[in-house]
């Protein structure tokens, strides 16, 4: 497939996938190229060790980003993705490992000084516990704040509001209402050849065993 | 502010320790809700650990319950004094993600005003930078200018701070002709007068050097290392933009020097500030001389909805329109990391699509982040008021390093 889109365009991807894997070899679990990226999905444990070979033999020696996502239905539900960037091969790669509530996923602290925060923010709004991370605050959420807000099973409306009580003088916490339901709209289609079936479709299907 | 008088345990005699301020939330010079913890020996500066996080609205999981589109001015709301930087990097990534084709009017128009964007950033950190410093007259003269680029903004949009123009497939609706024509005009005579006429009051002002020179030196492993960007990295001598090396829409058309500093000291960020205006305003130039007439968003009907007389005629564009403003688009599954070089640096987008109408997850990388980190390593040994002075240089806004 070409590509027609006007976003950033970086050094090529010829054979960078290949030459990472083979350097980093059985650390690496999966990797992808698509849509113009490079993904590599490294061991947990082994995270370090690859940005670093990745940082120290491979010159990508930035580390723009730590993105943390949630996908409930896996058996490790959360991902760390580590955005490098290569100020000398003008490149990007995308590093993930994925984890659980439990498993604490090495820090990068020791290799670059920014992932302290990158860390927090991950830990503070997923619950990703980073090992070897001294300083893993809450860093975005309220003073006090409990739960991790960016899991998909944390309501979009949160647990609990706060207003200035004029009685106590003072900003009290209470339980959220809403005084109308928060709506979430599906789109099912019935257009563009969709293929889930529709309230009443089991009728139609019922006729023709019939006749 | 309280000292402590603590008896010395061996000799009995009056010892000061180290005294720990709030330097914020709600400091004028703290540039937003910044709070930060400052250990303080006398006057030095011993440690700063800054709260963030005070403005955070959760903005990543709001557009996970909105379609593509209607995320998008989500986008304004993050950094506000660089509206259409940020927006550029999520219609840049969702046009990654679509493989779609943007017109080439449409190209140079994001260009044209995601420059136009830069100055009028560019003018708010350079005007309160100098003001937090000590100076007032200058930031008066530049927010004379912010306030015209906000006119530019108000006659293409009709939003003079929160445009959503950029669409993805394009921009939203064409620019009149006359605005093109008075975009011209102010570059080439209005910014360089009034701004020319503030920097000489500024750039070779003793106090104004006392203030900045030699001020939180950073080395460039140092820059690298915390993943600086934008004026910051540059300042150290590294000539990196992502305009240049990694250019998107027509960036790769048009001809800019990349100003860098030599000493990477608040003076240094400040003057590469002042330069890059120069450089944006060339390529306003360039685009306005260059850019073809043409249509300016995707024509292909399924991602850029019609014109709204195309809509009263066509039953196809009806429908369009109609699928358009309530499922939307949906985007191909996949991820992808789009980042722009927005007035204050790299600005991300890592965008995850499940292949529906609604992106799975949008994480937003913020400028200041990294920069606003690098603080305590910056501080550590100068004087409480360089303090001002650093944040002033890094260019935070909040509504972005908080989101």
């Amino acid at each position: 497939m070409s590509v027609v889109h006007s976003a950033p365009k970086f050094a090529s991807n010829d054979g960078v996938l290949a030459t990472l894997i083979a350097a980093l070899g059985d650390q690496v679990v999966t990797s992808k190229e698509e849509h113009g990226e490079i993904v590599i999905t490294v061991a947990r444990g082994a995270i370090v060790d690859a940005l670093k070979a990745l940082r120290d033999n491979h010159q990508y020696q930035q580390l723009m980003e730590i993105a943390g996502a949630d996908y409930p239905s896996r058996a490790e539900r959360f991902e760390v993705v580590y955005m490098l960037l290569s100020l000398t091969k003008n490149h990007r790669v995308m590093v993930k490992v994925s984890t659980d509530e439990i498993q604490p996923v090495p820090s990068v602290t020791g290799l670059w000084p920014n992932a302290g925060w990158l860390e927090r923010e991950v830990f503070d709004m997923y619950g990703v516990k980073f090992a070897g991370n001294d300083d893993l605050r809450r860093i975005l959420t309220d003073y006090g704040f409990e739960g991790h807000p960016f899991r998909k099973d944390f309501p979009l409306t949160g647990y609990v509001e706060l207003r200035y009580s004029e009685e106590e003088k003072r900003v009290v916490y209470e339980p959220v209402e809403l005084p109308q339901d928060l709506r979430q709209f599906d789109f099912q289609s019935p257009w563009e050849g969709a293929d889930y079936p529709l309230p009443g479709d089991e009728k139609a299907d019922d006729g023709e065993s019939k006749a | 502010m309280s000292m402590q008088l603590e008896e010395s345990p061996t000799t009995g005699d009056e010892v000061i320790t180290n005294y720990t301020i709030n330097f914020g939330p709600q400091h004028p010079a703290a540039h937003g809700v910044l709070r930060m913890v400052m250990e303080l020996d006398g006057e030095v500066i011993e440690r700063i650990d800054p709260h963030v996080g005070l403005l955070h609205r959760g903005t990543e999981k709001l557009i996970e319950h909105k379609t593509y589109l209607q995320a998008l001015p989500y986008f304004d709301r993050l950094d506000y004094c660089s509206p259409l930087g940020m927006e550029h990097s999520y219609v840049l990534a969702i046009e990654k993600l679509l493989n779609l084709e943007v017109p080439i009017r449409a190209q140079y128009l994001r260009v044209l005003f995601a420059e136009l964007t830069r100055i009028c950033n560019h003018m708010l950190n350079i005007g309160s930078h100098v003001m937090d410093v000590g100076a007032m007259t200058p930031n008066l003269w530049v927010f004379e200018l912010r306030e015209d680029c906000m006119n530019f903004f108000e006659r293409a949009s009709g939003a003079r701070m929160h445009s959503a123009w950029f669409r993805p497939g394009g921009v939203h609706q064409d620019v009149p002709e006359k605005l093109l024509v008075d975009i011209g005009e102010w570059v080439d005579t209005r910014l360089p007068e009034l701004f020319g006429d503030a920097m000489s009051l500024v750039l070779d002002n003793r106090i104004f050097k006392q203030r900045n020179v030699d001020i939180a030196v950073v080395s460039r492993d140092d820059a690298v290392a915390w993943g600086f960007s934008g004026p910051m990295i540059r300042a150290a001598g590294i000539p990196w933009d992502l305009r240049k090396s990694q250019p998107y829409d027509v960036y790769d058309r048009m001809e800019f020097d990349i100003p860098t500093g030599t000493n990477s000291d608040c003076y240094d960020r400040f003057c590469v500030r002042v330069k890059e205006v120069y450089e944006s305003a060339k390529i306003i130039k360039q685009c306005l001389a260059q850019m073809p007439e043409g249509p300016v968003a995707n024509t292909d009907g399924k991602v850029s909805p019609p014109k709204r007389g195309e809509m009263k005629q066509s039953m196809e564009a009806l429908i369009h329109h109609f699928k358009l403003y309530t499922e939307g688009f949906h985007v191909p599954a996949g991820e992808v990391y789009v980042a722009t070089e927005s007035p204050k640096g790299e600005f991300g987008v890592y965008l995850v699509s499940d292949g529906s109408n609604k992106p799975y997850r949008c994480k937003i990388r913020p400028t200041a982040f990294s920069h606003l980190q690098a603080m305590d390593m910056m501080c550590k040994g100068h004087m409480l008021p360089d303090a001002t002075a650093i944040l002033g240089a890094i260019d935070v806004v909040f509504g972005e390093c908080d989101r």
